[in-house]
Formats: structure tokens, sequence, C-alpha cells
């Protein structure tokens, strides 16, 4: 049985932001498919008192004084940018039409 | 040392056939200038680039100003350290302050970063010469530079055959003398199995050992920077240089590396004596190909005859280490490439005053990232999602833990632990990208020490169908000396691996 559909595939694409194409979407749900069978061996353990890793460095709260520092200028950062208007970045419309 | 030991580490005729140790020797003596060196690479460069595109980019001239600076340093009567004056190729996924840095990605073409990487800063602190910028799968996610927006590096072993990923041109830069050293960073393996494809030596120290500012972020509790060699002391060297704490990565370990020169030194004296080397039990018969296990066995039996001694370990969980890493490895990466959305850097498309943000987003991530990255973010997206979340990520991240159990419990018993890096040889062109998992089973060795987060080194051991094979030597966290020894005393048994003239 297949462990995700060509629907769901298209849910996380768009979930992700990503326009994929129909031909990108035949491709992946198959390979995804492939892979997530393979990765749900992680199913097999007995883990559940097992305290998760998120990280191995075990450390917490690194903190500093709270000093104003240098940061880059305002040119630089925005020399980088697809469009800038105003010393600002550009965006497209975020609300519909309609809203 | 054999007769090829020798020649790389030369006095040779040819600079770039020298190694990083004898180069900043010499250029400390006054007995080359560091322009010198750096013209006898960039001619180099020049003659092979085009047959093995181990670079995207290549900064001539910022490399002869930084070379002419440390001849006048040196001049002035300024002491220029170990390393100053020696070329150095940096993989493309650190930021360079006003260099193109690309990720190997459409998405970011033609971007010139607004800052330097830790790493970079080191470097050039260190008086290194940054000649260029190198290939890499996109994003950093491969083992072949197949998935590379801008085409493939080649094997200087073999121009038809991968040089490994995604780091695959920091190896193939330094196994082809376009450069003495490189930077390159590990993830899954990313510098340790190209090095093991290429005769090179990779290193991936300690997670958090080196500095995470300024690379651009795919999994970020498993992205280490390292260096890549082809002598162990060099690949020693050059880590001193790039490691050690940096308050600009909360991560970063607030302690000093171990002293990783004097540990390879001290292993090129070929006195292994005391040393307890673990074979992990789960791995034997476990997808290596049978001249990859020759090699290794035999490097395995040279080591104990310079004074080691072989203990069996076993680390029951280590089969699950690839579901799990791809399971970790992908989620982070859905996380940390949302920022890739066509605002503040990088491509957009499609931004004709009639589409959306969101269209705009979309379309601009479709036409910028390539297949695998999008294979990753959706696969990672899936195992954070509402309903999956316990059952993938959750389980993966206890499965790290009892990784990590498993490991400690082994390092009870040996001092290091010994593997292939690899499970094959440079592969062909083309022979994992139809099914995306066959290429995952490269990372098969290498995976359990970056869940875990302890170092590991790939070092040259043998050749199998006249293709390098590597050893991977794993030490606890924060031992990244024991690894060197080690290496150092197999590279002084078995000498080092030339690729034939290109």
């Amino acid at each position: 049985m297949a462990a995700i559909s060509r629907a769901e595939v298209a849910h996380l694409a768009h979930l992700a932001r990503l326009a994929v194409t129909d031909e990108e979407l035949d491709t992946f749900a198959g390979q995804l498919d492939v892979i997530l069978q393979s990765v749900a061996r992680v199913g097999e353990v007995a883990a559940d008192d097992i305290p998760p890793t998120s990280h191995s460095v075990p450390l917490t709260n690194v903190l500093r004084e709270d000093v104003v520092q240098p940061c880059l200028p305002r040119e630089d950062v925005l020399a980088g940018a697809p469009d800038v208007a105003e010393d600002r970045f550009r965006v497209p419309r975020i609300l519909d039409e309609e809203e | 040392m054999t007769e090829q030991g020798n020649r790389a580490a030369g006095p040779d005729a040819d600079l770039t056939r020298w190694s990083a140790a004898e180069l900043g020797r010499a250029i400390g003596a006054g007995e080359v200038s560091a322009e010198e060196v750096t013209r006898a690479h960039l001619d180099r460069i020049a003659a092979v680039e085009a047959r093995v595109h181990a670079s995207l980019h290549v900064d001539g001239e910022g490399a002869l100003a930084a070379a002419r600076s440390v001849d006048s340093r040196r001049a002035a009567g300024q002491a220029v350290g170990p390393l100053g004056g020696v070329p150095v190729a940096v993989k493309d996924v650190l930021v360079t302050r006003g260099i193109p840095t690309t990720c190997g990605s459409r998405i970011l073409e033609n971007w010139l970063p607004p800052y330097d990487a830790t790493v970079v800063e080191r470097l050039r602190d260190a008086g290194l010469v940054m000649l260029g910028k190198t290939n890499m799968d996109e994003f950093a996610m491969g083992s072949s530079t197949e998935y590379s927006a801008f085409g493939p590096s080649y094997n200087p072993w073999d121009l038809s055959r991968i040089p490994g990923g995604s780091g695959g041109g920091s190896a193939a830069a330094v196994a082809g003398c376009e450069a003495p050293l490189a930077i390159g960073t590990d993830t899954g393996g990313s510098i340790r199995q190209p090095g093991a494809v290429t005769g090179t030596v990779g290193a991936k120290p300690t997670y958090g050992g080196t500095s995470r500012y300024g690379l651009i972020a795919f999994s970020s509790s498993l992205d280490t920077p390292g260096p890549v060699a082809r002598t162990v002391e060099d690949a020693a060297l050059l880590h001193a240089v790039i490691g050690g704490p940096d308050p600009r990565d909360s991560t970063s370990i607030p302690a000093p590396v171990p002293d990783v020169v004097a540990a390879a030194r001290q292993g090129a004296s070929g006195d292994l004596t005391g040393v307890r080397l673990g074979l992990v039990k789960e791995f034997a018969g476990e997808g290596a190909e049978p001249g990859v296990s020759a090699a290794v066995r035999d490097a395995i039996e040279a080591l104990t005859k310079l004074g080691a001694e072989v203990v069996e370990v076993s680390c029951p969980h280590f089969r699950y280490a690839l579901p799990a890493y791809y399971l970790i490895a992908p989620s982070e990466c859905s996380s940390n490439l949302a920022r890739f959305d066509g605002v503040r850097y990088g491509l957009r498309v499609g931004d004709d005053g009639t589409r959306s943000l969101e269209e705009v987003m979309s379309l601009t991530r479709d036409r910028g990232f390539g297949p695998e990255v999008k294979r990753r973010i959706m696969l990672g997206t899936y195992a954070l999602s509402a309903g999956y979340y316990d059952a993938y990520y959750g389980q993966a991240q206890k499965v790290r833990t009892l990784i990590s159990r498993d490991f400690a419990a082994a390092f009870a018993a040996a001092d290091v632990l010994v593997a292939p890096t690899t499970p094959f040889v440079a592969f062909p062109f083309g022979a994992r990208t139809s099914d995306p998992y066959q290429m995952y089973l490269a990372d098969l060795y290498t995976i359990p020490s970056n869940l875990y987060g302890g170092p590991a080194i790939s070092v040259p051991c043998g050749l199998s169908e006249g293709l390098p094979v590597g050893l991977q030597v794993m030490a606890p966290t924060m031992a990244d000396d024991r690894m060197y020894r080690v290496a150092a005393a197999l590279e002084s048994t078995v000498g080092l691996f030339t690729p034939p003239e290109l």
C-alpha cells in the first residue's frame, strides 16, 4: 500500500509554497512513497520512554551581555534584495483583490 | 613514507604537489613567496578546471592580493603562521563578503553576501589565501554533486565518475591539486564520503567545535564545517585554524579544540600501542562492496601491526540511523529553507504586478529549487505535520538518543570506532539519480556520527578496482585528537594515494 498519495503530495507542495507542475507531482509522489516506506522503519524501535534528542550539544540558555552590537549597514543588507523601495524590501501584494 | 608520500610532501618543482604544511613552512622561511604559490595554483586551475569543474567561482585577483599581503607582512618581519600564504578553496555553502555564494542553487545565483562566515574570517586571519568557492550538491543535499544546479564536478581519478557529495567540489579540487586545502561541511557525510571516493582526507569535527555562523543552514542540529586535505597533518592544521568557540553561534562548544596537530604528528610516528579500535558488529556485512570491505580489513590489519588492538562492539540502533537521519535532516531543512521566499535575497519569479506574494513565493521556490531540495522540503513538511509528527520526527529524535547511547557504550570498550567511510567506490554519473533512496545509501556509515555529534575522519586506506577507499575513524565528542592520531598512523603505513595525471 502506498504511504502517500498524489493528493497528499499536492497538499504538501502547497504547504511548502512550491508551485509544482503536474509532471513533478507524478514523479515526486512515487519517489516520496519509496522514501517514506524506508524511513518508516524508525517505528520498529521500542522507544516509548526514551527522551528525544533535538541537539547533541547539551547547552541551554547561552547568554551574553545586553549591549548594542554593530550591525550591517542598511544599504549592504538591501543590496541583495530582488526589489527595494524607500529603503525597504518591496513585496508583491499580500491581500487578494477581493479582501 | 611511500614514494607517492614523498612527492606530495615536496620538495617538487611543481608547487601544487606540495602539502600545505610544507608550503606554509617554505613561505614562512622565505624560500618561496605566497604569490608564487598562489599563481601556481591559479595556473593549475586554468589548466584542469574545464575537465574537473571543482569550482563555482574562482577569485584570482582577490587571491593574489591576499598572497601579496602575506608576503609584505613577512617581509616586514611579522610572523605569518603555519598556514600563512597557503591557498584554500571554500565550499559554496559558506558566505563570503562580496564574493558570489550560491549554495549550488539557482535561487541564490548572482547573490553577493554582505558578510563573511566565521570560518572564512578565521581563514583570512590566519593568512590563508582563498582561491574561490567550490561546487556542491544544491544546499548540501546529495552524495555526488549531480544535484548542483550548475553541473557536477568530476572525480580526478576517473572523470566519468562522481567525486562524492555534497562537498565533491572541495574534494575534487584537493585531489586534482587545484588547492592543497579546502573547507567542506558535513551534515550526513558531505566531507567524509567525498574524501573517501577521491583519495583525500576529510574530517568532520565534533558538532559545535567549528562555527556555523555564516553557514547557509540545511540541518542546524547536524551541519558541521571541517577540513579537506591530502594529508592528515594538513587536515589537522586547517582544523586548528577554523575551530574553537564562536560567540555568534549559540551551539558553539565553549572549550578549545583538542590539540589535533600534535595528535596527527604523534600518530605519524606509527605507534598505536594500547589504542583500542572498535569494530561495529552491526556494520559487518551491511551493504559494503567486497572491494571496499577488503581494503578496510587490510587497513585494520595494518593498524594492529602498529600496536592497536581490535575489540568488537555492538551498536544495535545504528541500523536505524539512516531512516532517522532522513526524517530529522529533511524536517530541519523544510524549516530552514523557508527563508528562501524571494523577498530579502536571491531569485524572484513572476512578480508581474498581478500575482500575490504567495503566488510569487511559490513560483520562485519551484523554479529556484532543484528536485532533491524539493523532495526533502516536502518530506520534512510531511514528517513535521500534525498527525505524523509523533510517528516520524518525534520517533526519529528518540532513535537519535538511542544511537548516542550506543556510541557511549561502545566508547567504554574502545577508544575509536573504525568502519568503511562509504559502502561503494566512486560510481559513474547517473547510477543513483533515478532512485533517490539509492543515493541516500552512500551515507550509511557516516550518519551515525552526525546524529551523535562526535567527530569522524575519512583517511585513504587502499584501492578497489583502481579507485580509492576510505577508512572512517570515529571518536567521542571533543576527542577529535584521537581520530587524527589513528588516521595519521594509518597514513604513515599505507602512504598517500595520488590520482593519475589529468
